[in-house]
């Protein structure tokens, strides 16, 4: 189990968070390399599918940042991500997973930092987790 | 269709885990049954002719024209069938919601084997056994060997067994479509490409659905429907109850909301989308009218049972198809 590292993938909105993970590039600050970045246009645009597909293909965690409330560049697009998000952490609570394997948070664009601390908190969370078993169970008719 | 003997075509219809409802969907066609059997010979149908799994064996391959097959594959009979009839069959046809997506039997992806046996020979009400009896694939009597179908944890779909060239959509499918389909067949019409869902819509049930709606949809409550009174004419969802109209194939004539009824899904979801449940929590998260996130949340609590209601036909065809069990987790590692 210690060489356990998680696949984790996020989901960033192109205005703000992706910028922010950029920053944290370009200002060379380190993270875990364990955060698989999409970007996406907006949070609104994270369908529950994604989300349920990238468990389903063997991902330990499911990362979605958005812009800051009030800040959406669609006006109200992360408000419909942070409603999904509470569906489908429902959805996976109902279907045996652990709801902290999913984790919605709000990045800015100047927000370099605050991205790179999360992507090693999340990344530390998931690993207690253990690998997520979703792929195998998927795979394993009985 | 090739045209053997001057040709009657010959029907076969089957049921895996189902309730027998497809089988009276069949018989629902009335007295056009007389029609379909002056072209077609139905040489296999347990609910209505007695014939033996041995004289399906014994038909060559692909003699049968058209196999519709309905039930989900729950147990090891319903797989054999499922290929025997697969290899018996020129065109072999999901029909109904259970062979096209797992259906009613689907739902028992949210337990598993154990659990099932557990509840149904040791724990439910009218039972008593002190024994512990629970069934056996193989038994031994002093006759000799008994052998029953042994029972999966998983509830599967007919394609996840065999390969299937139509699905017919459906709790039951509408008796009309399934004349249809069956016209165009004896026609001899060019049949769809293979592998698409016939009898059914393109577009959502919202875009065939009688009910006065608005584009901007705006709840604050949910309601189940017998907590609620339906003014019997504005959109279901409008007047927050849960439908499952924007995630499923329209083609049943909006049966259920033409009697007062919420649509719950037995079509399926449109040919582009994979997972309706999905596309219904992106629906209804789109429609909640509060941007915070407690009041989100006290929003959400009105809709029980997320995952049986937006999965209600579909869970073994879904993406997470069943339920993560612990006790299971341990077995596949």
């Amino acid at each position: 189990m210690d060489t356990f590292e998680p696949k984790i993938v996020a989901f960033l909105c192109n205005w703000c968070s992706y910028t922010g993970a950029d920053l944290a590039g370009t200002s060379r600050m380190k993270y875990a390399h364990n955060i698989r970045i999409i970007r996406v246009m907006c949070s609104g645009r994270v369908d529950p599918t994604f989300v349920l597909k990238s468990f389903r293909e063997g991902a330990d965690g499911v990362l979605i940042c958005g812009c800051h409330p009030g800040d959406c560049h669609y006006h109200e697009g992360n408000y419909k991500c942070l409603r999904r998000y509470e569906f489908i952490k429902r959805y996976l609570k109902q279907m045996g997973m652990d709801e902290r394997r999913i984790r919605l948070e709000w990045i800015s664009a100047s927000e370099g930092k605050q991205f790179a601390e999360l992507a090693d908190e999340m990344t530390e969370q998931v690993a207690q987790l253990g690998p997520c078993k979703v792929r195998t169970v998927m795979e394993n008719i009985t | 269709m090739e045209k053997e003997e001057k040709g009657k075509l010959k029907l076969a219809v089957y049921w895996g885990a189902a309730c027998g409802g497809c089988c009276v969907s069949v018989l629902d066609v009335h007295e056009k049954l007389l029609d379909i059997v002056a072209v077609a010979d139905l040489v296999f149908w347990p609910i209505a002719l007695d014939i033996k799994y041995a004289d399906v064996q014994q038909m060559p391959d692909a003699s049968i024209d058209v196999c519709l097959f309905n039930g989900a594959i729950r147990n090891s009979e319903n797989e054999l069938m499922a290929v025997l009839l697969r290899q018996k069959s020129k065109i072999l046809v999901a029909y109904g919601s259970c062979a096209h997506m797992g259906g009613i039997p689907g739902l028992a992806n949210f337990s598993n084997r154990d659990a099932l046996f557990k509840r149904v020979y040791m724990d439910s009400e009218s039972t008593e056994n002190p024994e512990h009896i629970t069934p056996q694939p193989k038994y031994d009597v002093k006759e000799g060997e008994l052998e029953i179908p042994a029972f999966y944890n998983d509830v599967q779909t007919l394609r996840d067994v065999v390969c299937v060239d139509y699905y017919i959509p459906g709790c039951p499918p509408q008796s009309e479509r399934l004349l249809e389909v069956f016209q165009a067949i004896v026609s001899g019409a060019e049949l769809p490409s293979k592998e698409s869902v016939v009898g059914a819509l393109d577009k959502s049930q919202c875009d065939e659905c009688p009910r006065k709606k608005t584009d901007n949809k705006k709840v604050k409550q949910f309601f189940r429907p017998w907590e609620i009174e339906d003014d019997g004419e504005t959109c279901f969802l409008e007047q927050g109850v849960i439908c499952m109209g924007p995630a499923t194939r329209g083609g049943c004539g909006a049966r259920c909301i033409e009697g007062n009824a919420p649509c719950r899904g037995c079509y399926g979801p449109p040919p582009d989308v994979t997972d309706p449940g999905a596309k219904m929590m992106s629906a209804i998260a789109t429609m909640i009218d509060s941007n915070d996130e407690d009041e989100i949340n006290a929003i959400l609590d009105d809709i029980e049972d997320i995952a049986g209601t937006f999965y209600r036909f579909s869970l073994p065809s879904s993406i997470l198809r069943r339920k993560m069990i612990k006790k299971q987790l341990a077995e596949v590692e």
